[in-house]
């Protein structure tokens, strides 16, 4: 059984945990890491359409509507709204995974449930959100806005749109159903007999990374 | 790393600091808002230049990214060893973005000096469809 390594300890002479993390948490570290080329090829071509391309669709114009309210004076609230589950949603879980550290099953419990909650709110903004867009004429292949300076526009725009967001949006589906599996498992007490909260960690790490992709899908479609 | 406890297979975890988790979420939001009134500000009244301001919605984005991993991902309070194993990969990123965006932009320049029909074509308004805007 490996040993925690101490600060100034011959690290590789073998005997020693050299990364001192469980073997699951490091696979899921290098999964994680597999995953974010996936996005990255995802989102770089699309960089790289874009710069290809003489003018654009402008987000401001393309995403400015807000569910009831109707058309906003403020562009881009309801992204924000989303922006902010999904923030939240990651605080709920590092709390999770703090409240495992100590061993409280009630409290990992408590912060699992807000989790999921948080997880289904983003997805039903999403859900609305392609909705309003299917509605308005955009679909893989179909693209009804202007370019920025009044140019006809090619579909590239909605093609990328709808299949980046929908891979991060089956990445918070499946994150959701990994965190729902989690609670039932904390429920009926098995990490409590396990000694450990480590899973909760490792499916805390997969949500995470759910949130760090939003932040570059956020600022590659929204914001640029 | 001060509070250092042990788990059933003997690794030490460092323990998480609500008071830390709570920062890290301010800062997060506090990205995004000041990222949001920006874009707003600018859609409005063209306040800064579009180069500008997308130099500061990167400059924010990795900044939130780093917190995300350090923080909420609990990376920082690893081994070096450990951090250095998902870092050095990731600088491939640093060529992937480079390549592949000059890459686009040298497509388009050569379109628009060979392809004269594609240029005209790309400048030209096209006519509102009624219903749409």
């Amino acid at each position: 059984m490996s040993q925690a390594v101490q600060a100034g300890q011959k690290l590789w002479g073998g005997g020693k945990s050299p990364y001192n993390v469980e073997y699951g948490k490091l696979m899921m570290w290098f999964f994680l890491m597999s995953d974010a080329f996936t996005f990255g090829a995802f989102l770089i071509s699309y960089g790289s359409i874009r710069f290809a391309s003489n003018s654009w669709p402008d987000p401001n114009h393309v995403f400015k509507t807000f569910p009831i309210v109707g058309e906003m004076r403020v562009p881009l609230a309801f992204v924000s709204l989303m922006t902010f589950i999904l923030i939240m949603s990651s605080v709920t879980m590092v709390l999770a995974v703090a409240a495992g550290h100590n061993n409280d099953r009630k409290g990992v419990m408590k912060w699992m449930v807000w989790t999921i909650l948080g997880g289904l709110a983003f997805l039903s903004c999403q859900a609305w959100e392609w909705t309003h867009l299917y509605a308005e004429g955009a679909w893989w292949g179909r693209n009804p806005f202007m370019n920025i300076d009044g140019t006809q526009s090619s579909t590239n725009f909605t093609n990328f749109f709808f299949t980046i967001t929908g891979f991060h949006g089956f990445h918070v589906f499946s994150g959701v159903i990994i965190n729902i599996i989690m609670l039932i498992m904390t429920w009926k007490g098995t990490f409590e007999r396990r000694g450990h909260y480590l899973m909760i960690e490792k499916a805390g790490l997969y949500w995470h990374f759910v949130d760090l992709v939003w932040v570059f899908v956020f600022t590659c479609f929204y914001l640029l | 790393m001060s509070e250092v406890q042990i788990d059933a297979a003997g690794h030490a975890e460092p323990s998480f600091s609500t008071k830390l988790i709570w920062r890290t979420f301010w800062v997060l939001l506090i990205i995004t808002v000041i990222e949001l009134a920006l874009a707003i500000i600018y859609y409005e009244t063209h306040f800064l230049p579009k180069h500008f301001l997308n130099g500061l919605f990167i400059v924010g984005t990795l900044a939130k990214a780093f917190f995300i991993i350090a923080e909420f991902m609990h990376l920082k309070h690893e081994l070096k060893a450990m951090v250095m194993t998902l870092v050095f990969p990731s600088l491939l990123f640093i060529w992937f973005v480079i390549a592949f965006l000059w890459d686009g932009n040298s497509y388009r320049d050569l379109r628009n000096r060979y392809d004269s029909h594609h240029l005209e074509q790309s400048k030209t308004p096209a006519a509102k469809k009624p219903g749409m805007e």
